[in-house]
């Protein structure tokens, strides 16, 4: 039988073990480390750096295996299925955040702040004087107990305030860098199925360096807003949505930018792709698609309409 | 060629294997293993709740047990069994040379060993393990939760990724693997609703790992998501995690109907009644698991509305769930049917998970579940659905293809021994906890008034008497496993399916070139 027909089943492999082991000394090392044991930074060190390590090693072999013509097309079709669940699983992880936010506007707010079913309990006896104002500037706390307050808003916020100021507002260019770059990342795998390296090299640097324009414009909006608007994730309900849902977005750019520059040294160095093959790159390529549709959700829910 | 040696020696076999069938006896060891550990911590919950009082254990300590008890039979023992069951099973019945990503599969399984040692080495820390339920509702797991609480939570992650792993190892091994001419309506049951649970977890183990994520953020770096100062409300708690919580009972009772769907055929001589119709109730089950969660939260002050619409959508679950058992029963209906061990464990489930359904329509009732909610009638409805009916399906599934997994057969008396004393052992446990549930009695408290001491004393009696039962079990596998009587390779009278075609015990690798089906 030929390998064409066959169903590539790897051998034994150390690989997952060793990767259960930096994943567990990752998260233990964390857990410490948020429970102020001396021990965690180290854990969590020597756990993320074994983790790396195997994923390294771990992505290098199927890469040889790849080349040496082991998986045969059934086998390829496996790793799409997998990393299109994968992305959907990212996706469901987002939606619990987002929920998070629509349920918070929609539902809790209008509650703490007397209206609607609730209105005795929450607004009346717990938090009177609290009004539903979205962004929330005036915590409940706040609005209850006045200069006493633990829970404090912030000063400012980033919801966008009018239209002529749209050109020196941060997240538009944000929007404009990750919109292109998701049109970059299109033409290189475009040249890539039509056997133009250089093209694929060139368009697929300029996504690189948009997803890193991008995460430098994103650190700035961070330091703006500690250091000038008082918006931290201590800030209430508007500091945690904000940072989590940016954060983990920003997060995952990271991871997409580091894939697309491991795909673009693998292009450039070894010179890995093929017009008929190169999933490699068109499954980071996916995520990235992936990570500008999350961050559309948030242009327009966390920004516009925040 | 790899794919044509035998295993390693020694426990690199285990640690290193890349074998759907290694690897589906790794989880169900796994998952045997947490079901003797939460079974003991069950245990330690009757004794103290044998009389009224305080005698054995401080109240503390009680709530880590019902906690642990909890979380360690849901993510330990059922929900990996089904796993396991999955990795041996569905490759020999599609037709597979093994799982399709062989490697992440072992990846998979062995996240859950450290994530468990880690959630049980909480009980040994300071300030003690999780006592907050396996439900953690916050502020009960965030503001006034014991350090150990980290680690629950990163226990939940890394549990959840494997999970996710998991699933896409299996929706990828049926949608991709199947050997040529099994169409997907032509998919043995398991297949069907494991294929369907898949979907269902990489569905919801993301939103878990978010509301964790949200608790992580609320204990150590001051976020509001579930304080009210801050804008925020602990009953967001409670709708993200059972937008989590409701597709999950549906994820460890999916798998066991299609295991109850595989063997009553066998012993009724007759092919399963409306199979078409199974697939779609399966797929209508899973699909209204979306939109039924808040009916666990009809007493924590929702609108109206949103009673009445999570009131119908559950009782509409009643429709689908009601087809399968018609199916079943009618499959049974004029069949000569023989009571092997298997097919005694799967008679129960149809009508203990039957009570258990029941009962939980009548928890839907959202005036009604006012009196009900958070009793003891709550803990007798959800046990019966998950030990007859997600733990007995995974028993009957274990006589039901432990001949074919090690070549021998295992003891029929002994297996009966079994089903009965199991059988009498959980309906003297649960039965009597829907009457002090109707009476009134709270769960999660270690002392109670005189007038439920009776039905209590019933119920810690029959406990102890399931636990008991279940050694027996444990001794009638390994005595199958080292020297049983040897099993022929069709194992039972004409039973349907490509993994009697192979020979008993199925050889380390099996079709490596698939099947023809007819």
């Amino acid at each position: 039988m030929s390998a064409e027909d066959t169903y590539y089943v790897p051998d034994q492999s150390k690989l997952p073990i060793f990767a259960s082991i930096g994943l567990f000394l990752t998260v233990f090392g964390a857990a410490n480390w948020l429970n102020g044991n001396d021990s965690g930074p180290t854990l969590l060190y020597c756990g993320g750096l074994l983790f790396a390590f195997v994923l390294w090693t771990w992505f290098a072999t199927v890469i040889k295996e790849n080349n040496a013509g082991m998986n045969n097309a059934q086998l390829k079709r496996s790793y799409v299925w997998a990393m299109g669940w994968f992305i959907f699983s990212e996706f469901m992880f987002f939606a619990a955040f987002f929920g998070a936010l629509f349920y918070i506007r929609n539902f809790a707010m209008p509650w703490l702040s007397g209206t609607g079913d609730r209105a005795i309990e929450t607004g009346t006896i717990l938090w009177p004087g609290f009004e539903n104002v979205w962004p929330v500037m005036t915590t409940p706390d706040m609005a209850a107990n006045g200069a006493s307050a633990t829970t404090t808003g912030p000063d400012l916020n980033m919801s966008f305030a009018e239209a002529e100021s749209i050109w020196n507002w941060l997240p538009f260019w944000n929007t404009a860098v990750l919109l292109t770059s998701s049109i970059t990342v299109h033409f290189a795998h475009t040249a890539i199925k039509n056997n133009q390296r250089k093209p694929f090299n060139i368009w697929l640097g300029i996504t690189v360096a948009l997803g890193f324009i991008f995460l430098v414009l994103q650190v700035e909006e961070y330091i703006e807003a500690y250091q000038h608007m008082g918006l931290t994730l201590e800030s209430g309900i508007y500091g945690s949505t904000f940072f989590m849902l940016t954060g983990f977005h920003g997060a995952h750019v990271t991871l997409g930018t580091l894939m697309l520059l491991v795909m673009w040294l693998r292009s450039i160095l070894k010179g890995h792709f093929k017009p008929d093959d190169q999933f490699g790159f068109e499954a980071a390529s996916w995520y990235w698609h992936f990570v500008d549709v999350v961050w559309l959700g948030l242009f327009i829910f966390v920004y516009i309409l925040g | 060629m790899s794919a044509h040696h035998g295993p390693a020696k020694g426990i690199t076999r285990w640690l290193y294997t890349t074998n759907h069938k290694d690897i589906g006896t790794l989880y169900l060891w796994f998952s045997f293993a947490m079901f003797l550990l939460g079974g003991a911590f069950a245990l330690v919950i009757r004794a103290e709740l044998f009389e009224p009082g305080l005698q054995i254990i401080e109240p503390e300590f009680f709530n880590q047990m019902t906690t642990m008890h909890g979380l360690i039979m849901v993510f330990g023992a059922v929900m990996p069994a089904f796993v396991g069951l999955a990795n041996w099973m569905i490759p020999l019945m599609i037709g597979a040379p093994d799982m399709a990503l062989p490697r992440m599969n072992n990846w998979s399984f062995w996240i859950l060993p450290f994530a468990f040692t880690m959630l049980t080495s909480t009980l040994f820390m300071d300030g003690g393990a999780p006592n907050f339920g396996w439900t953690f509702y916050a502020p009960l797991s965030t503001t006034y939760a014991p350090p150990s609480v980290t680690f629950f939570i990163f226990a939940v992650h890394i549990m959840g990724a494997s999970s996710i792993m998991g699933s896409i190892n299996i929706i990828a091994t049926i949608l991709n693997l199947r050997a040529p001419g099994m169409t997907l309506m032509k998919m043995p049951l398991f297949v069907w609703t494991w294929l369907i649970t898949a979907y269902l977890l990489i569905a919801v183990m993301p939103v878990l790992a978010g509301v964790v994520t949200m608790m992580l953020m609320d204990i150590h770096f001051s976020t509001s998501f579930f304080d009210a100062a801050g804008g925020g409300d602990p009953v967001l708690f409670q709708h993200v995690f059972w937008f989590f919580g409701h597709p999950e009972v549906y994820i460890m009772i999916l798998p066991a109907f299609g295991v109850i769907s595989a063997i009553i055929p066998t012993f009724a001589r007759k092919p399963l009644f409306g199979y078409a119709s199974m697939v779609y109730a399966t797929s209508s089950i899973a699909f209204l698991s979306f939109i039924v969660w808040a009916h666990h939260m009809f007493t924590v002050g929702m609108p109206v509305a949103g009673e009445l619409f999570f009131m119908y959508a559950t009782m509409l679950i009643a429709v689908p769930t009601g087809v399968k058992v018609f199916n079943w029963v009618t499959t049974m209906f004029r069949g000569s049917i023989t009571f092997e061990t298997p097919m005694l464990f799967s008679v129960a489930f149809v009508i203990l998970f039957t009570i258990g359904g029941f009962s939980g329509l009548m928890l839907a009732i959202a005036p009604a579940d006012f009196q009900y909610h958070d009793t003891y009638f709550v803990v007798a409805h959800f046990h019966y659905v998950l030990v007859p009916g997600a733990i007995f399906s995974i028993i009957a599934a274990v006589y039901y293809w432990l001949p074919k997994w090690c070549g021998n057969m295992y003891n029929e008396t002994m297996g009966k021994a079994h089903f009965w004393t199991a059988f009498v052992g959980l309906n003297l446990t649960f039965f009597p906890m829907h009457f002090s549930g109707l009476a009134g009695m709270p769960r999660r408290i270690p002392d109670y008034n005189m007038m439920f001491a009776d039905w209590n004393m019933l119920s810690s009696i029959g406990a102890f008497f399931f636990g008991a039962s279940q050694l027996l079990f444990l001794f009638n596998v390994i005595a199958t496993i080292r020297n049983g009587r040897k099993a022929s390779d069709q194992v039972w009278e004409n039973p349907e399916g490509l993994e009697w075609t192979l020979p008993s015990p199925a050889p380390y690798h099996t079709f490596t070139a698939p099947p023809k089906i007819g």
